[in-house]
């Protein structure tokens, strides 16, 4: 897909993700958006929306879309660095029953800094970002191997074979 | 012949992680279950098997969670089992635990500045505990390395 791609991870709803992107969409009538809206309750109006799509149909709308837009989750984030895809992220609050705590707070603190992550503050602000980003993508997250280091791997190893 | 592995993780990122992880069980005989059938293509050719996930905030999806892992613990027969959670992993560790397996919980990344709910369970259940985080260990939680 040549559009936007948005999801809001597959194990609890995120619903304000879902709105905001979807009233994005009704202001960008002419770009494509489609969003993963998982266990959401509101469904999209003007945007293309899925519940979930099997992983290989995740992969490729993540490599192709012009922009990946997500919650602030390591599925998210780990997929859109193995495809070399910035990635706009809307972390999710205890406080609005999105998760049970405010570890995606964190996660945009400790990894969220990365080089091609950005961190969208709340609605509005991603949707400026979610503009901006489309225009000028920026530099994509930097390269890693398909598998973790070798040397935390081998310490797995050496805890299994002990 | 190698180790009998049971690599086991919830769907998402937790999956993902445990994924970035296959060359610690190379050349053992591992066994892999998650949530979500689409996600076999991660895991190669090897035993793939899934179960009905299970929260802490769905607490009374426990029972059938349970059944599902304690079949798949009778069919895969793990010595290890290696986890990146969430609480089905920490399920599968404890069921397992009785018959001498031993586990290793691998907490998620995403839990930065403090430990996973199941995570902190973890301790009392799991013959090992690492968190990915330097600043999260302590003499008991200790940091290996990361997925990333």
């Amino acid at each position: 897909m040549s559009g936007v791609f948005v999801s809001v991870g597959s194990m609890m709803p995120f619903d304000r993700l879902t709105r905001a992107m979807d009233e994005w969409a009704a202001a960008h009538p002419g770009i494509g958006v489609e969003i993963q809206i998982g266990k959401g309750e509101y469904e999209p109006r003007h945007a293309r929306w899925v519940r979930k799509l099997p992983l290989a149909e995740y992969q490729t709308r993540v490599e192709t879309c012009a922009l990946f837009v997500a919650h602030c989750g390591m599925g998210s984030i780990i997929s859109a660095i193995e495809a070399g895809k910035p990635i706009l992220m809307l972390p999710r609050l205890a406080a609005q029953g999105e998760h049970n705590n405010d570890h995606q707070l964190a996660t945009a603190k400790h990894i969220g800094v990365r080089p091609g992550l950005h961190v969208a503050a709340d609605s509005a602000d991603l949707k400026v970002r979610a503009t901006a980003l489309l225009a000028d993508a920026g530099g994509a997250p930097a390269p890693i191997s398909r598998f973790a280091d070798p040397a935390f791997t081998d310490r797995i190893r050496a805890f299994i074979e002990s | 012949m190698g180790k009998r592995v049971l690599a086991i993780a919830s769907g998402g990122g937790h999956f993902i992680q445990l994924m970035r992880l296959q060359p610690a069980w190379a050349g053992h005989q591992v066994s892999v279950a998650t949530v979500d059938p689409s996600t076999r293509t991660l895991a190669g050719d090897v035993p793939f098997y899934t179960f009905r996930d299970v929260s802490r905030a769905d607490w009374w999806r426990i029972p059938a969670a349970a059944l599902d892992i304690a079949r798949i613990l009778i069919s895969a027969r793990p010595q290890v089992i290696i986890t990146t959670g969430a609480l089905p992993g920490l399920i599968a560790a404890a069921l397992a635990r009785p018959f001498g397996v031993k586990s290793l919980w691998v907490d998620s990344i995403a839990n930065s500045e403090v430990l996973s709910g199941s995570g902190g369970q973890a301790g009392r259940v799991c013959s090992q505990v690492i968190t990915q985080w330097p600043h999260l260990s302590t003499d008991r939680v200790q940091h290996w390395g990361s997925v990333l």
